[in-house]
C-alpha cells in the first residue's frame, strides 16, 4: 500500500529517464571504457605492469604518503574538533568557517601557495632552514599538501558527535573517580572511534586521488618523488593507455574498497550500540 | 545535603579541563589552522597585491592567455553547474519521492566522483572519446571533436562536481516528505504547478547553497581538466591549468595575481555556507515557535 501511495505523484517516468540518461553518459561511459580496456590486459600484463620499477614505487609512494597525512589529519583534525566544541574564545565561529577552505580552494592554487610558503625561500621555508629542515620537493612536502586537501574530513567527522554526546556520561564518570584522561580514554573515544576512522579512511581516499597540488610541491622524479596520479597523467601523455589503465585499476580498487569499509562500518556500529 | 552539593558540583566540574591544558589545546588548535590555512590564504593576497593595485590588475588582465582562461573557465563552469542543476533537480525527486528497484545502484553512482581521482576521470574520457577509444572515431566522422576541445572540459566538470547538489538537495526533500505535494494532487494541481509552487519554493536554500558549492569546485576543477584539455595555450585552458602554467614559468606576480581570483571564490563560498547556515536555524527556530501553543 504504502509503496503504490509513494508512486502517486507525477515525474516518475520523467524524472527516471532523465536521470538515467544523464548519470550513463557523465559518469557510467567513462567507467566502463575504463572497464573495457582493462579487460584487453591479461593477469600477467597487469601484473608486469604494476610491478615495473617506476609503477611499484609510485604507488608505494602514494600510499606512503596518502596513509601519512591522514594519520597526522586524525589527531590535529581530533585536537582541534575538541577544541572548537569545547571551549570558548574570540572568533570561534569564524576560525572555524575557515577549516572547510581545503574542501573550497581549488587544489592548484594550494599547491602554489605551499610551494611557495614551505620551500627554501618561502616565508615558513626559511624558519624551517634555520631548524635544519628543508622539505622542498621532497615526499614530506607530499604529506604536507595531502593534510591541508584532507583536514576537513576528521574535523567534521567528530564534531558533530563530540556535540551530541551527553554531559552526564563525563559527569557519571567523574562522580565515580575516573580522571579526565580515564574519562577520555574509556568513555569519548570508544564513541568518537568511528567518526575518526570515518574521517580517516574518507582523507585517505582523497589524499590517493591527489593530483593539482602534489604537483606543484614535488619535484616529480620517477622512481623517487612521483605518486601513482603523476605516472598516469605521463602515460597518457605518452599514449600507452593500457599502462594507464593498470594504474588506474589500482587507485580504485583502493578507493572503493575504503568506501565499502566506511558504509559496512558505519553500519555495523549502528547495529552494535 | 552537603554531600549532595559536593556531588553536584563535582558533576559540574567534570567536563570542565584544567586552565593549563585548555591554553595549550586552544594554542596548539589555533596553530595548526593558522599555519595549515590561516597563513596560506594571507600570503595568496599578500603576494598578488605587493605591487600595487595597478600592477595587479595588468598582471591578470594583459595577458591574453590569463584572459583566455578566464573566458574558458566562464564558458566551461556554469555549463558544468547547470547540467548537474537540472540533473540533481530531476534525481533527487526521483529518489526522495518513489521507490523503485535500482535505487540504490543510483545513489552509489551519483556517489562515485567523491571516491576517483579526477586523473582517472579524465583517462577514462581519453578512452572514450580519444581518436583511438570507443566513441571519438566514429563522433569524429560526423566532425564532432569532443576531446581536447570545450566539449570534453565540460564533461570532465560535470563528472567530478556531480554529487554535489544532489547531495544537498536529496535531505532536504526527505525531510519535507511529500505531504504538501500529495495534497496538492488531491486538490487537482498538474505536475507543472505542483512543482513549481510547492517543491521548487521549499527547496531555494538547498539548491543555492548546492549551487554555490558546486560553482566552486568546477571553477577550481584541475586533475581532470588537466588531461583532456591537451593544454594549448587559449585552447582549453581553464585558470586552475593557467596558474599551473604560469608555475612553469617562475611568473609569480602574474600566478598569484590569478589564484587570488580563485582564493576570492573559495572564500565567498564559506562565507555563503555560513550565511546560510544561519538562516536555515533561524527558519527551523521560527518553526519551532509557530510549533508551540499560544
Amino acid at each position: 500500500m504504502i509503496k503504490r501511495r509513494k508512486n502517486i505523484l507525477p515525474g516518475f517516468t520523467l524524472s527516471l529517464g532523465f536521470s538515467l540518461t544523464f548519470i550513463s553518459i557523465i559518469v557510467f561511459l567513462p567507467l566502463a571504457a575504463l572497464a573495457l580496456k582493462s579487460t584487453e590486459l591479461s593477469f600477467q600484463q597487469f601484473i608486469q605492469t604494476i610491478s615495473h620499477a617506476r609503477s611499484l614505487s609510485a604507488i608505494k609512494l602514494t600510499f606512503f604518503t596518502a596513509i601519512m597525512a591522514a594519520a597526522i589529519n586524525m589527531v590535529i583534525g581530533m585536537l582541534v574538533a575538541w577544541v572548537f566544541v569545547r571551549y570558548e574564545f574570540p572568533f570561534k565561529q569564524w576560525i572555524d568557517a575557515l577549516i572547510d577552505l581545503p574542501f573550497a580552494l581549488p587544489t592548484a592554487v594550494a599547491g602554489l601557495v605551499y610551494a611557495n610558503l614551505y620551500m627554501r625561500n618561502g616565508w615558513i621555508g626559511q624558519i624551517l632552514a634555520l631548524a635544519g629542515i628543508d622539505i622542498s620537493y621532497s615526499s614530506t612536502a607530499i604529506i604536507l599538501v595531502l593534510v591541508f586537501t584532507g583536514f576537513p574530513f576528521v574535523v567534521r567527522a567528530v564534531q558533530p558527535v563530540l556535540e551530541e554526546i551527553e554531559p552526564e556520561l563525563e559527569e557519571a564518570a567523574a562522580i565515580l573517580g575516573a580522571s579526565r584522561l580515564q574519562t577520555f580514554c574509556l568513555v569519548l573515544w570508544p564513541m568518537l572511534r568511528p567518526a575518526v576512522v570515518t574521517g580517516f579512511a574518507l582523507a585517505l581516499a582523497r589524499g590517493l586521488g591527489e593530483y593539482g597540488s602534489v604537483i606543484f610541491v614535488s619535484s616529480n622524479l620517477p622512481g623517487q618523488t612521483e605518486v601513482a596520479p603523476t605516472l598516469i597523467v605521463a602515460r597518457i601523455e605518452e599514449n600507452k593507455y593500457a599502462e594507464a589503465t593498470a594504474l588506474a585499476l589500482v587507485l580504485l580498487t583502493a578507493s572503493f574498497f575504503l568506501l565499502g569499509a566506511i558504509n559496512f562500518w558505519e553500519r555495523w556500529s549502528r547495529r552494535h550500540e | 545535603m552537603n554531600n549532595g552539593h559536593g556531588i553536584r558540583m563535582a558533576a559540574s566540574l567534570a567536563r570542565e579541563d584544567p586552565a593549563w591544558l585548555k591554553f595549550s589545546l586552544i594554542t596548539m588548535a589555533l596553530m595548526i589552522v593558522g599555519f595549515l590555512i590561516g597563513v596560506p590564504v594571507i600570503h595568496v593576497f599578500w603576494q598578488a597585491l605587493s605591487g600595487g593595485i595597478k600592477a595587479y590588475l595588468s598582471n591578470i588582465f594583459e595577458d591574453p592567455a590569463n584572459r583566455d582562461a578566464i573566458f574558458t573557465t566562464l564558458y566551461v563552469a556554469p555549463r558544468a553547474v547547470f547540467l548537474n542543476l537540472l540533473f540533481g533537480i530531476s534525481s533527487a525527486w526521483l529518489v526522495s519521492r518513489f521507490k523503485f528497484p535500482g535505487r540504490t545502484i543510483l545513489l552509489t553512482l551519483i556517489d562515485m566522483p567523491f571516491a576517483i581521482s579526477p586523473v582517472v576521470v579524465g583517462l577514462g574520457l581519453v578512452l572514450l572519446y580519444g581518436s583511438s577509444g570507443l566513441l571519438g572515431p566514429s563522433l569524429a566522422s560526423v566532425g564532432i571533436q569532443v576531446l581536447f576541445n570545450s566539449p570534453a572540459l565540460v564533461l570532465a566538470t560535470t563528472f567530478v562536481t556531480l554529487p554535489f547538489i544532489v547531495r544537498e538537495l536529496i535531505p532536504v526533500m526527505e525531510s519535507i516528505g511529500p505531504d504538501e505535494e500529495l495534497a496538492a494532487l488531491s486538490l487537482g494541481a498538474s505536475g507543472l504547478q505542483i512543482f513549481f509552487r510547492i517543491t521548487l519554493p521549499s527547496l531555494t536554500l538547498g539548491l543555492l547553497y548546492g549551487t554555490i558549492l558546486c560553482t566552486a569546485r568546477a571553477v577550481g576543477e584541475f586533475g581532470a581538466i588537466y588531461v583532456v584539455s591537451g593544454r594549448i595555450a587559449g585552447l582549453g585552458q581553464t585558470i586552475p591549468l593557467r596558474v599551473e602554467q604560469l608555475f612553469q614559468q617562475y611568473q609569480t606576480p602574474a600566478d598569484f595575481a590569478l589564484a587570488s581570483i580563485l582564493t576570492v571564490i573559495a572564500l565567498a563560498t564559506l562565507l555563503a555556507r555560513k550565511i546560510m547556515q544561519s538562516l536555515s536555524n533561524q527558519r527551523h527556530a521560527t518553526d519551532q515557535a509557530k510549533r508551540i501553543p499560544a
